[in-house]
């Protein structure tokens, strides 16, 4: 089925292939007989031979040889040399048939199933592998079953480690070479098999080896995925850590004693419509095991029962990057301006462990104060705010007050400084910084240039505490590769969009220069909401959510994401404008599932319902990825299964406003069934609800 | 640039549905519910499930099943779980999954799995990752997913990811575009892609276009039209299918027709076949090329036909 030209290179004789047919066709029926009637005759089991050498994917004839071989074991009853009389003549069959077709998993099968059976020298098979392996070196049938005879062989990691190293040195472009490297190092190094315990050592001595296959052919691909490899081994923190939070340490927070409906809140003020205060812990990776047991927590007010986090991860294995929880803020009957001291003791008794298995090693302790305010007298009236409009002149640059020290001293806190960093292992820079001198010498091609970006980025990860270097010189570079590969343009983009985030994100100053007050003439600015606005910046992909926790108001307008993954970690956010974007599904919004707090979300002007394929279908919780329970869709209107994925967004939210014009799905009768999903919403688009 | 011949490419399904006395069909009769089942989607893509009898296909199919439940390449044929799929796909193509009876199809396919969440092809005990996504879709089509060990079977899956993010066919295995979609679609329809690492897979699945705009299926290989399935559904199913070139890859799908004599070849020139033909026209769909149905990239049937069986629509 592949690789046969079009028009025949000779001239076809119909009736000579006729016959051919006809003849295979016979012989088939004639098989298939046999095999019904189980009949395992000299002349039958050779002509299952003569079939398997014309049709090598006929895979009942592997089965009835199968049988057959079964049969004839029985009845010579173990007599080694009749036992290996009719196996020898199987691994025959499957030779030849291997000859005309050496990708034929049915042959390949068949031996392993004559071999499992205890014969043929292994040697014998290691000669056969190198033969098939000298025609074709990726063959991945072969390799899979050299994995297969050295386990039976029970060879070494170590000597299979060595038989990598003579494939590469007969031809550097074997990515199939440097895979099997890869899982064999990879145990090597996980057992600590001495000569590879320490990983400084290992990882030099690999990185000189694959420099030769970067270098050698800049197009050619086979080293580039291994050394990727090597880089991330380099910087991947093997330590589980607690990465920011919020409230941030040190932090001042004012809560409103009463139900402040959509009163809001200058930065240090909170509302919640249902007094639940947000605990957010960011660790560096995913871990699992965070409950009231490992991670305490104490404030002068009881909590009524135990705290229960839940990780922030549309799956059910318990484990995420993100966990929260909710304080549940008791009434005021206690005194207003108290200040409570809450603190927040991650990992001081056994329990966190990462995905790979790590324990979280490095207790944190996070304090912060708590004021209950009583409602201020107003609140009897309809302190509520009119409809947020997202344009340029309902903002005001942020000036920093007497009165709010503590977004400067959030700013300034928004990385948790573990101790470990600052022991930063000196190989690991070393290591970067010797790979990043060497492939400057490659800044003319795609591999050098991105090469040397991951270098500079990786470099920075190394010390999270400082200000990322580099920045402009790799977002150069990514803007580079944008157009020197152009087919791959998009992947350049998102993570030119990446660093773009972590530079943004990167100081108070950049930070505050995008903190804006929303003016609502209703409202001083004392109550106003603090926004950030990250609008316009040409971003296609989102990051850096460890430094955002603290967001309640933002503004992403204006940008090209089709995506919101990660957003879910900032639980604080109750207004959001993604207007302007490339979402193209209902789907892709997922992460708004998790934020209880939205009451105005505006989406409109996107793509959603213009795509026919939906790239975030089975990122989305739904019944496709049995991943929800069964549905109520009686909702009391038909439509919620024509707009499932708006319905499983949208349903459990309690917006206040919405708007979705200038999407392609927008109809009267989606505007129906929006205002009789969501109860609570009092705009849309832009339009008082009844 | 040239346009899709969608009129030729069903003639020409048709035409092989047809001929039984030619030796490609001979040699190839042992698949044939394979092949059912990629003319058939193909011709449903195209608007053109119509044109067969359908009855008559599903008589055929159910004289393919085996006392064991599963289902044969072709009548005559022993029972393997690559059928198995095929003959669930098209009945559910039909909208006559009703005819099977689901309990027995339902155990042969669960009794596959293994102690470590593997699963066998058939009694003869080849297990492939292949085989863990036929039996999770096959099992999902079905509704009976909670007859295997679900836990284990994506534990296995897990176990053949690959420091390239990608997957092989057994541990240790090299990662292959055919293994890495069958992977991912079964980690999608278990709920399970956040085992997968987007950015990283997303690269190199994105890597696979070639200059020619072509996609191969792993490193320094050549490109293939069937490549526009296996990778494309995979990258759309994780979100990065951006990150190639539509435009140029349509371009190189469209060449890889025939547009004299209907079908799609694995390259511009080279001879046609079903196989193809499907992958092409599926690849086209993911694209969102006018005038070819939605397909969906787990199921790998129109996504009518998926919403059908989970939203009862």
């Amino acid at each position: 089925m592949h690789g046969r030209p079009r028009k025949p290179l000779k001239p076809v004789d119909e009736a000579a292939v006729a016959a051919k047919a006809e003849k295979l066709r016979a012989l088939q029926s004639e098989f298939l007989s046999n095999h019904q009637n189980k009949i395992y005759s000299k002349e039958a089991v050779e002509l299952s031979a003569k079939l398997l050498e014309i049709n090598p994917e006929l895979y009942t004839a592997w089965n009835y040889r199968k049988l057959a071989v079964q049969q004839n074991l029985a009845q010579c009853e173990s007599d080694p040399e009749s036992v290996n009389s009719i196996l020898n003549e199987e691994l025959k069959v499957v030779e030849n048939a291997l000859r005309q077709n050496f990708k034929s998993y049915g042959a390949w099968h068949h031996r392993k199933w004559v071999l499992e059976k205890g014969h043929s020298s292994m040697d014998k098979e290691l000669g056969l592998l190198d033969k098939f392996q000298a025609m074709d070196a990726r063959n991945f049938h072969a390799w899979n079953y050299r994995r297969f005879v050295a386990a039976l062989m029970k060879r070494s990691d170590e000597d299979e480690l060595e038989h990598t190293q003579n494939m590469i040195d007969k031809n550097l472009s074997n990515y199939s070479a440097w895979h099997n490297r890869s899982v064999l190092l990879s145990n090597l190094m996980k057992k600590a098999a001495p000569g590879f315990t320490s990983k400084d050592e290992v990882l030099t001595r690999e990185y000189e080896l694959v420099r030769e296959a970067l270098f050698t052919d800049e197009d050619d691909q086979s080293g580039w995925f291994y050394h990727l490899w090597l880089l991330d081994q380099t910087v991947r923190s093997e330590f589980p850590l607690l990465v920011s939070s919020w409230p941030v340490e040190g932090s001042d927070i004012s809560l409103p004693a009463a139900d402040y409906l959509d009163g809001c809140a200058s930065m240090n003020v909170f509302h919640y419509s249902s007094r639940n205060f947000p605990l957010v812990l960011y660790f560096n990776q995913s871990v699992r095991g965070v409950n009231s047991s490992t991670v305490s927590v104490s404030c002068g007010f009881n909590l009524n029962a135990d705290l229960i986090w839940k990780p922030l991860s549309s799956n059910d294995s318990q484990s995420a990057k993100v966990w929260a929880t909710h304080l549940a803020i008791p009434d005021a009957e206690l005194h207003s301006s108290e200040a409570y001291q809450v603190e927040v003791k991650v990992g001081f008794s056994q329990g966190i462990v990462s995905t790979t298995g790590v324990a979280y090693g490095h207790p944190s302790q996070i304090s912060f104060q708590l004021h209950l305010q009583k409602a201020p007298v107003e609140s009897g009236q309809d302190s509520r705010f009119g409809r947020i409009q997202w344009k340029d002149d309902c903002f005001a640059v942020y000036e920093p007050g007497s009165a709010e020290p503590d977004l400067v001293n959030l700013l300034d806190n928004l990385t948790i400084k573990n101790e470990v960093e600052s022991t930063a292992s000196t190989w690991q820079a070393r290591i970067i910084d010797d790979e990043t001198n060497i492939f400057r010498d490659l800044l003319d091609c795609k591999i050098g240039k991105l090469t040397v970006a991951r270098l500079l980025t990786a470099y920075n990860s190394l010390r999270p505490l400082d200000k990322p270097v580099h920045c402009k010189e790799v977002l150069e570079l990514y803007s580079e590769l944008m157009k020197l590969d152009p087919s791959h343009y998009q992947y350049y983009k998102d993570n030119h969009s990446l660093v773009l985030l972590q530079q943004v994100t990167s100081s108070k100053e950049s930070l505050l220069s995008r903190c804006f007050h929303y003016r609502d003439s209703t409202l001083s600015t004392n109550g106003s909401p603090l926004c950030l606005r990250l609008n316009n910046l040409g971003i296609s992909q989102l990051g850096s959510f460890e430094k955002l926790l603290w967001v309640q108001m933002l503004d992403l307008s204006n940008n090209e994401l089709q995506s919101i993954e990660g957003l879910e970690a900032l639980q604080l956010l109750s207004q959001l404008c993604l207007s302007n974007n490339k979402f193209r599904s209902f789907t892709a919004l997922e992460s708004l599932r998790y934020l209880k707090s939205l009451k105005v979300l505006d989406i409109s002007q996107n793509e959603i319902g213009s795509h026919s394929i939906d790239t975030t279908r089975y990122l989305f919780r739904s019944p496709l990825s049995h991943s929800v329970g069964s549905c109520d869709w009686n909702i009391n209107y038909l439509s919620s299964k024509t707009y499932w994925e708006a319905f499983f967004v949208l349903k459990d939210m309690g917006l206040t406003q919405l708007d979705v014009a200038g999407n392609a799905i927008t109809s009267k009768s989606f505007n129906v069934f929006l205002e009789k999903l969501l109860p609570t919403l009092k705009w849309l688009d832009g339009v008082e609800v009844n | 640039m040239g346009e899709l011949a969608a009129d030729k490419h069903v003639k020409y399904i048709l035409a092989v549905e047809k001929r039984k006395d030619n030796f490609e069909s001979a040699v190839l009769e042992h698949l044939r519910m394979n092949g059912a089942y990629w003319g058939l989607t193909t011709l449903d893509l195209l608007g053109k499930l119509d044109a067969v009898d359908s009855n008559e296909i599903i008589e055929w199919i159910l004289k393919c099943q085996h006392e064991s439940g599963g289902f044969a390449g072709n009548v005559g044929h022993d029972p393997h779980i690559l059928y198995t799929l095929s003959a669930i796909q098209v009945l559910a193509l039909f909208d006559k999954l009703n005819v099977l009876d689901v309990d027995k199809v339902s155990t042969y396919i669960a009794g596959l799995q293994n102690e470590d969440g593997s699963f066998s092809g058939d009694i003869w005990g080849e297990v492939d990752t292949r085989f863990s996504y036929i039996a999770i879709c096959g099992l999902s089509i079905l509704k009976c997913l909670d007859k295997i060990n679900v836990e284990r079977a994506v534990n296995y899956i897990i176990s053949c990811r690959n420091v390239d993010g990608g997957f092989g066919c057994t541990p240790g295995g090299e990662s292959h575009a055919g293994q890495i979609f069958c992977c991912v679609a079964a980690l999608a329809i278990t709920g399970a892609l956040h085992y997968v690492d987007k950015d990283l897979l997303g690269w190199w699945l994105c890597e696979r276009q070639v200059k020619s705009g072509g996609l191969n299926g792993r490193p320094e290989k050549l490109p293939d039209v069937c490549y526009s399935w296996w990778v494309l559904s995979s990258l759309t199913m994780i979100d990065r299918v951006h990150w190639i070139s539509k435009e140029k890859l349509i371009k190189f799908i469209l060449n890889c027709q025939d547009t004299e004599n209907g079908g799609i070849s694995d390259r511009p020139d080279d001879a046609v076949d079903i196989f193809h033909t499907y992958f092409g026209v599926a690849g086209l769909s993911l694209l969102e090329y006018p005038g070819v149905k939605a397909v969906d990239p787990a199921y790998a049937l129109p996504v009518d036909v998926v919403d059908r069986i989970f939203f009862g629509k």
